[in-house]
């Protein structure tokens, strides 16, 4: 054996095999990587390998596949984004991908795309440059332009071809949520030419790139024209023009101006149609380089390396050792809570045991779970026996029968302790002695809990948010008792459940809900001093939560709502002080939507109207409002939350600033452009921060002393994240 | 020569029914296929079984699904199941559960498994109404026409008779006889009473009655919830009358035979929708897993004889065999389950038993004897609690066994009537 010695070579992410009949299959595969993606090095490798087959006389014609399993192209290395410095510099990266696909579509020879498993992003612009596209009619391909989620639009023609490919309202849909195409979808819209069995997929492209080749079929030519909705809104200017206003407006209604990029992406589709394909490519480009530069996209591409790094953090300190195995789980208390956690537990195939007291009770939370799985076969998105499979995964007990064998047992009982122990004491007699034991409490300290068992360790916190199938969320909350087997455990099975799992030390409230709190009482205590409903509300939505705080308020229920506030007032003292006006309105006997009455006013279905002002009757200022700048209202609750983030950091209930930015964005609703309240610091900066912070303490002691945290890095002038580079 | 040989014993560690119910009610938008994955999945769950353990899935019914015809097979595809675990359904009629625990205990026995699922299921709200013969010969040569015309002129073929749908009928295919005739026709030949027809059913229904009400009966049920709505629990059976009288039995006009006919609504068992499954393992598994058993099948013998005789008194040739097999006799037996398809042939087997002429033609010197009636269907019968065929012979399992033991018998017997003149006999013991 001998040992080369030199330069090390980069392995090559492209490998090319000629068929006997001239038909060069280019396989991308990129080295050291579970996915392939797209970034200038892969560009240049396939530009100049494509270009070879253009010079090899003895290949006809060209398909590019995936060499990854169930993966075709995931996307960009966003990890390049990040190291552009300038406009200019992101402008350039995009011109370059698009000047590169340019050169693919040109080519004398025709190039097949075969695309199976998921083809996102420059993936999916790559193969809309080729000439024909062929997909496997398989559950795992994919086809979507998600760069909108990252603040950033398509920069290698996306905005172009895509278009012209689907037509307006296909490739606005597409690009504007960024949303999951279905193979089936990408035939019926026109994204792809053909759907095939997997098995058969190289097959056939094969066979249709020597087609191709021998012009015996026709280069794919985009959508025709389909029926008459296509000739009034897509064929000619008029129609276009009303379906980009529309577009426009509802985006607008949609982001409340806070996301720059799918207007851009309208704007650049926009200008393709009016000036031509080239100008287009201009646009795209221009606007590529400065959304690259925005806070908005960098705070979103945050999100992403912070969701990504969460995902391989087992949840404690490694040496982590392995989870346990979730098969069953039984879940006590088939509540609005319990139902949620069953109906996505089926859907990963965990066999649920589901108790309550009585039979209507369990059988209301199995129709819970049907409806929500049900909404899922009406949509397509699993088959009749997905459905069939789900629903019969779950049972339904009033008595403990079935709990031996769980692996997990949630418990989602009534927020009361002494309930709470009885239940756990109860559910301990039966089940296994390694079983885990969790409370989906939002509010009790799990080591209250705990004091009831015989195992301790474990038993640890399993806080879901509600609506469980739709919240991204799960707070995983452990004592010091708790064992790291029984947490890695809980954290793996959230994230199978496909949560982000935070893991935050045991304590009044957690973490997201004693950051919820602040930033409720606080806008309860503007309402207390004469602020008016609507203009608390519409301040929080324009700094970018999804809802006001009031609105919120009679969400989850006034009187649940009202429940936590003393238990965190005990714990921290003063400026934890609920606020007068939800005491006196729980008092008044009102509940919010569910009793259709709260602080809005709710028809017979339960849809909310207007304030309801006999309201402010009941409140400490009475009926007379006073105007309050919405730059007031923000500061003081959102100030109040992200210093209580940072007291829940100095404390240790946090293990990281990440954890909590994705735990108050994807747990509370923290606006996503902001990052979260550690990024938001980050920002601001923190002796600014703490500036802002003492002038509203003054006013208002001791609601607003500064954390000790974010003085200390005020003094030493730090950041929670670094200032470049990856962020996590 | 006793049933297993020196096979493996087999133990029934537990059994689950769905509530059976009169059909046209409750469960009459639930098929049979589902009756029958819903009480194996609640078995499979309430025994904290491992699905991964089992390895074959039995199951019986009588009236299939044209669409699904191995329902063993959907209920083997359960989601808590591997896919690779092989299922059959059987069709002996009402004695098709018991046809699924024989031939599951019988492959437990010879070693080709360790742990079997086997039951049955029946809708009767769900029977297929089928085509006449030239609607049906329309449609096929429609379906195979090339054009239009063709397609046309093939249809133009149905008369109005055609339109008539037919509906299956419990009539034997041999003799076209009813199994409501013949249930009269054995009344007669036995000399069953009208009364003593009425106070057997009434007895049904009184000791149903009990068991519902002390939830003896209702711990082997797992409660169905109804979909799509689920706001319809059903706990319990509901053909089991708590307040039937003798009088209002009595008061009842006999169906098959107006002038002299004694078989009445009341003293037949109802069209029924259930289902029914049980857990098998060999004694060795059951203890490795850590099972404690209900108990063991000692034996079992099926029989049969001419349809155009008495159709339901094969019982009484199966039952001695069975007794034979298991090296007991009748005074052994500490509780006897008899399925009562009607009154009138319940009565009539135990007069069989009882008779030497009887005795002689299943080939013993002596009858099985006179059984004892306060041994005898003391948590009610078929008549009350209902008869989904393909589910029967399962729940008589459960429900032997677990009286059995709250009442520290050793050994019961049970015995099942089934069309085409076909009977079967099994002997159990309580596990200690």
């Amino acid at each position: 054996m001998t040992t080369m010695i030199g330069e090390p070579r980069a392995a090559a992410a492209f490998s090319v095999e000629v068929t006997r009949d001239g038909v060069a299959v280019v396989t991308f595969d990129l080295p050291n990587e579970p996915v392939n993606k797209f970034s200038r090095a892969v560009g240049e490798e396939l530009a100049a390998t494509l270009e070879r087959q253009e010079q090899d006389r003895a290949v006809k014609a060209v398909v590019v596949m995936s060499g990854k399993p169930d993966v075709f192209i995931a996307g960009a290395d966003i990890e390049e984004f990040l190291a552009l410095r300038t406009a200019q510099d992101a402008e350039r990266l995009s011109r370059y991908g698009q000047e590169t696909l340019d050169r693919v579509e040109r080519s004398a020879k025709p190039v097949v795309f075969a695309i199976h498993g998921a083809c996102l992003g420059g993936g999916l612009e790559a193969a809309l440059a080729a000439h024909y596209r062929i997909a496997s009619d398989h559950p795992k391909t994919v086809l979507a332009l998600p760069e909108v989620m990252l603040g950033l639009i398509p920069g290698m023609g996306g905005t172009q071809r895509l278009p012209r490919t689907v037509g307006l309202r296909n490739a606005l849909d597409m690009i504007l949520t960024g949303r999951n195409v279905r193979a089936r979808k990408a035939l019926k819209i026109g994204l792809i030419d053909e759907l095939v069995h997997p098995a058969i997929l190289r097959e056939v492209a094969v066979d249709r790139a020597r087609s191709l080749a021998e012009g015996r079929i026709e280069r794919s030519k985009g959508r025709k024209s389909h029926g008459a909705a296509d000739a009034v809104l897509e064929d000619n200017p008029v129609g276009r023009a009303v379906v980009l206003r529309q577009a426009r407006e509802q985006t607008l209604k949609k982001t409340h101006g806070h996301y720059p990029a799918p207007l851009a992406a309208i704007d650049a589709v926009a200008e393709g149609y009016r000036r031509g394909m080239p100008e287009g490519l201009t646009a795209e480009a221009k606007a590529f380089g400065e959304l690259a530069m925005t806070d908005v996209s960098r705070q979103l591409i945050f999100l992403f390396f912070a969701t990504t790094s969460l995902k391989k953090d087992p949840g404690v300190e490694e040496p982590a050792p392995p989870p346990r195995t979730i098969d069953k789980l039984g879940i006590l208390g088939a509540g609005f809570m319990g139902a949620g956690i069953a109906s996505v537990a089926v859907q990963q195939g965990t066999l649920v045991r589901l108790k309550d007291a009585q039979y209507d009770r369990v059988g209301k939370g199995i129709k819970a779970v049907h409806d929500v799985v049900r909404e899922r076969l009406k949509k397509k998105q699993i088959t009749r026996q997905q459905f069939a499979d789900y629903m019969a995964l779950l049972g339904g007990t009033i008595d403990y029968s079935g709990f031996g064998s769980a692996d997990l047992v949630i418990e989602a009982v009534f927020e009361d302790l002494a309930l709470k122990h009885r239940v756990l004491e109860e559910a301990e007699a039966v089940i296994a002695d390694d079983a885990i034991y969790a409370s989906n409490t939002s509010s009790i300290p799990i080591g209250r809990i705990a004091d009831a068992s015989k195992r301790p360790e474990r038993v640890l916190g399993m806080h879901f948010f509600s609506p469980v199938h739709k919240m991204p969320l799960l707070e995983v909350i452990v004592t010091p008792r708790t064992s790291k087997e029984a947490t890695v455990s809980a954290v793996a099975y959230g994230k199978r459940l496909g949560k982000h799992v935070i893991v935050v030390n045991d304590g009044p409230g957690f973490y997201t809900t004693r950051i919820l709190t602040a930033y409720m009482n606080e806008a309860g205590k503007l309402l207390d001093e004469g602020a008016a409903i609507e203009a608390i509300d519409k301040a929080l939505v324009e700094f970018g939560f999804p809802v006001g705080p009031i609105t919120l308020l009679d969400e989850v229920g006034i009187d649940v709502g009202s429940k936590i506030g003393p238990i965190l007032a005990e714990a921290f003292g003063p400026r934890m002080a609920p606020a007068d006006s939800f005491r006196r309105i729980v008092e008044a006997g009102r509940t919010g939507r569910k009793g259709k009455s709260g602080f809005y006013r709710y028809d017979e279905d339960g849809k909310k109207g207007g304030v309801d002002e006999s309201v402010y009757q009941l409140l400490p200022t009475g009926p007379q409002r006073k105007q309050v700048p919405a730059e007031t209202i923000v500061r003081r609750a959102v100030l109040s939350m992200v210093n209580e983030a940072a007291r829940c950091l100095e404390e240790g209930i946090l293990r990281s600033p990440r954890d909590g930015d994705i735990g108050a964005v994807f747990g509370i609703g923290f606006p996503p452009f902001r990052g979260g309240p550690f990024r938001y610091v980050d920002s601001v900066g923190a002796a600014e921060m703490v500036r802002q912070l003492e002038e509203l303490d003054r006013e208002y002691a001791p609601r607003y002393e500064p954390a000790r945290l974010l003085r200390d890095m005020a003094r030493e002038e730090k950041r929670f994240y670094p200032a470049e580079g990856r962020p996590v | 020569m006793p049933t297993f040989g020196n096979g493996n014993r087999v133990a029934v560690v537990a059994g689950v029914r769905t509530p059976f119910v009169k059909a046209g009610t409750v469960f009459k938008d639930i098929t049979a296929i589902d009756l029958g994955r819903q009480c194996a999945a609640e078995l499979i769950q309430r025994t904290d079984l491992d699905g991964k353990e089992v390895d074959i899935v039995v199951f019986g019914t009588v009236v299939p699904s044209v669409v699904a015809p191995n329902i063993a097979r959907e209920v083997a595809l359960l989601p808590m199941l591997p896919k690779g675990v092989p299922a059959v359904t059987v069709s002996r009629a009402c004695a098709s559960a018991n046809q699924a625990i024989t031939d599951a205990a019988d492959q437990i026995a010879l070693g080709h498994a360790d742990v079997a699922i086997a039951g049955g299921a029946e809708s009767l709200s769900n029977v297929p109404i089928l085509h006449s013969r030239g609607m049906a010969d329309a449609l096929v040569a429609a379906s195979r026409a090339k054009t239009l015309p063709q397609r046309l002129s093939a249809l133009a073929k149905i008369r109005p008779r055609d339109l008539v749908p037919i509906t299956p009928a419990i009539a034997e295919p041999s003799t076209g006889e009813t199994m409501g005739q013949s249930a009269e026709k054995m009344a007669k030949i036995n000399h069953i009473p009208r009364e003593e027809q009425d106070e057997l059913a009434l007895r049904s229904h009184q000791r149903a009655a009990a068991g519902t009400a002390d939830g003896r009966l209702t711990a082997e049920i797992a409660p169905v919830f109804v979909p799509p709505r689920y706001d319809t629990v059903v706990t319990a059976d509901n053909g089991v009358r708590t307040d039937t009288t003798i009088e209002q039995l009595r008061a009842l006009k006999p169906v098959f035979d107006r002038r002299y006919g004694t078989v009445t609504a009341g003293n037949a068992s109802p069209l029924t929708d259930g289902g029914a499954a049980v857990l098998l393992m060999s004694e060795e598994k059951a203890r490795a897993l850590g099972y404690q058993p209900l108990g063991f099948i000692r034996s079992y013998a099926y029989a049969a004889l001419d349809p155009g005789e008495q159709l339901l008194q094969a019982p009484v040739l199966a039952a001695p065999v069975a007794l034979q097999r298991a090296g007991l006799a009748l005074q052994d037996i500490g509780l006897v389950e008899m399925h009562e398809a009607f009154a009138a042939q319940v009565l009539s087997n135990l007069r069989g038993f009882e008779s030497q002429e009887w005795a002689e033609r299943a080939g013993f010197s002596k009858p099985v004897g006179k059984v004892d009636r306060d041994r005898l269907n003391v948590m009610g019968g078929s008549i009350a609690i209902g008869h989904p065929f393909g589910a029967t012979g399962a729940r008589i399992t459960t429900t032997l066994l677990h009286e059995l033991r709250r009442r520290g018998e050793q050994f019961g017997l049970m015995t099942v009537c089934a069309a085409g003149g076909m009977g079967f006999a099994m002997v159990v013991e309580a596990a200690a």
